[in-house]
């Protein structure tokens, strides 16, 4: 059935591997990174200094320089169409190895760490190995491609979760993200097995076009999605696949927790966003054409379901960390309107918001794990009276949340913003869920507001009232990360002509 | 007739459809924790059963070759899986899913 390949073609399938490998170099860069901080740990033998985290910092920083050298580089696929490069791509490897440069300022800032485990060992290899997944995630043409980079990601992903192996909750969060995750990731397999029947293609451009040349059966192409949108929905973390994202988010050690909330999240969407543009078809066909229809009315449920559901659970919360999961749910929902809208505004505004949530949720959590060093609680009730305690924390923390809420003037605001205006050129069904986003952005106040509410116009039960301090280095990262997040949401040209720019998918600008 | 008699593509079909209902069936009625991702292996299985099916009907290579990968992929998963709950087993006595649950409001 399968005839062996010619001697010619073997070498026509070399020479294309090697015309590949220069489009690849910041991952190959990125691999020989995760090599060398297992070597640099063997060698240092897991003694606690900051030697690893100092490596991971100046390797990932260097890594941008790789990216950067990559715009000149045409847009298009390789590998034989696994893989691709174009500008959308290249927004989320900046945007990843920030975040994993951000991941491991704020470990190195968690006490937690220094009580709970020996070594840092395998953990900021560990982090590399993940921005490498997120990043081929970002990039993946071909369902192959995108189930095994989603798997690293997962796969790296359980183990951080858990990496306080002696903490109770911590495993438990490991235990449940790897349940819920193997399920999820099994199911969208399964989808992509049913789509691999209905098209015989698992390049996602080719899929498109077999889905817009033949049609399918709109019965199996709803299930197809489902299952498919099970594996994406458990990344994001969007109602109905949310149930683990509480628990997780946690009981894990908090760096991780804002790096999965971030990176991890922004991942799953630009799989979304490449899958669902690329793959159905768009454009060019007439209104009545069910396929589209139907993704997009299934994305609609769920993003109302995760605004609403995220935010009414929140008010309810009594562990900070917590409140802040249920809060990320709600942001997926409003991350998939920016979807929803299925032009090129909307992908620029998801950009944005993407970047945004990246500034003010890093922020709320460093500060979350600030305020854990001292006072060795995450409860909403041990808040108290901090605001006088130490200022620039409650006063930054404040900034986050309001930014947040979506409240100008900062970052968010402007996130909400495009997401809304967006929303409302599509018409009368459009203006409706931007409605719910807006009554659901209302409720959200109430509960980030809790936190500033404690901090600063309650009294703490102890009535010390010496001040803690956070030390120099936390002190100035903070205020950097508030900064941005202010200023951002006064002038933020600069931020959303990155965003247009990069919301070019294979060179399809959509209409 | 000649569909019992001779296999085709559905009867492949309805072998993988059966393996996931099982898998997700184990997965969401059993307590344990290796049950549980027995039934995960069950939903990759069935994956399997159909890319290969499809790739045979088609006569294409990818299907086989994801399968391939899957196969590989739901190893390593099973190593870390275990690497877990042997952790957990050692934490919480207990490897039942529904009784680890000590985080709730």
């Amino acid at each position: 059935m399968f005839e062996l390949p010619s001697g010619a073609e073997i070498q026509g399938i070399i020479a294309s591997i090697q015309g590949s490998v220069g489009f690849f170099i910041p991952e190959i860069y990125l691999s020989a990174l995760f090599m060398l901080l297992i070597i640099v740990d063997l060698v240092a033998k897991g003694r606690k200094n900051n030697l690893l985290a100092i490596t991971t910092l100046l390797g990932l920083a260097g890594s941008t320089i790789f990216i950067y050298q990559q715009h000149a580089l045409p847009a298009g696929e390789f590998f034989f169409g696994m893989y691709v490069l174009d500008e959308f791509a290249l927004f989320f490897k900046y945007f990843f190895v920030l975040s994993a440069i951000v991941a491991v300022v704020v470990t190195m800032a968690d006490e937690q760490f220094d009580r709970e485990v020996k070594s840092m060992g395998e953990y900021y290899a560990l982090i590399v190995a993940m921005v490498i997944g997120m990043i081929m995630m970002a990039s993946s043409a071909d369902l192959l491609m995108i189930f095994l980079s989603m798997e690293l990601v997962s796969f790296t992903g359980y183990i951080l979760a858990g990496y306080f192996k002696r903490n109770p909750r911590s495993s438990e969060a490991a235990l449940k993200y790897l349940v819920y995750g193997a399920v999820s990731s099994g199911l969208m397999v399964y989808g992509f097995s049913l789509i691999y029947g209905i098209t015989a293609q698992t390049n996602i451009i080719k899929i498109g076009l077999e889905l817009a040349a033949h049609g399918s059966d709109s019965l199996v192409m709803i299930l197809a999605t489902l299952l498919v949108l099970a594996g994406f929905g458990y990344k994001i973390g969007a109602v109905p696949f949310h149930f683990w994202s509480p628990d997780v988010y946690e009981g894990s050690p908090t760096p991780i927790t804002a790096y999965l909330s971030v990176a991890s999240k922004a991942a799953g969407f630009a799989l979304l966003m490449r899958f669902f543009y690329v793959s159905i078809p768009h454009g060019g066909l007439p209104p009545e054409d069910k396929l589209g229809m139907d993704w997009l009315s299934l994305l609609m449920i769920l993003s109302v379901a995760s605004m609403i559901y995220g935010n009414v659970v929140a008010l309810w919360q009594k562990n900070v960390k917590r409140l802040l999961a249920y809060s990320s749910i709600a942001h997926a929902g409003y991350l998939l309107l920016g979807i929803l809208v299925m032009d090129q505004f909307g992908t620029q505004a998801t950009l944005f918001y993407l970047l945004s949530y990246f500034l003010m949720n890093f922020g709320a959590f460093y500060v979350v794990i600030l305020i854990s060093n001292k006072t060795g609680s995450e409860n909403l009730d041990d808040y108290r009276g901090l605001g006088k305690k130490m200022p620039l924390a409650g006063a930054a923390l404040t900034v986050f949340l309001i930014s947040l809420v979506g409240l100008p003037p900062t970052v968010g605001f402007i996130g909400k913003l495009m997401i809304f205006s967006a929303l409302l050129t599509k018409g009368s069904l459009y203006i409706w869920i931007a409605l719910v986003g807006i009554m659901t952005s209302v409720i959200s106040l109430y509960y980030y507001m809790l936190i500033p509410l404690n901090m600063y116009l309650r009294e703490s039960k102890q009535s010390d009232e010496q001040s803690m301090n956070l030390g120099m280095a936390p002190q100035i990262i903070l205020a950097v990360l508030m900064i941005l997040t202010l200023y951002f949401g006064l002038f933020f040209t600069p931020l959303s002509d990155f965003a247009k720019y990069s919301s070019a998918i294979f060179g399809i600008t959509l209409q | 007739m000649e569909q019992l008699t001779t296999i085709g593509l559905n009867h492949y079909l309805t072998i993988s459809a059966i393996l996931l209902g099982l898998g997700l069936f184990a997965v969401m009625t059993r307590k344990n924790a290796i049950v549980v991702l027995m039934g995960v292996e069950l939903i990759l299985n069935a994956a399997n059963i159909n890319f290969l099916a499809f790739s045979k009907y088609n006569g294409g290579m990818e299907g086989v070759m994801f399968a391939l990968f899957i196969i590989v992929i739901a190893a390593a998963e099973a190593a870390i899986a275990l690497a877990i709950v042997i952790n957990i087993f050692k934490i919480f006595k207990s490897v039942d899913v529904s009784s680890i649950d000590s985080m709730k409001e």
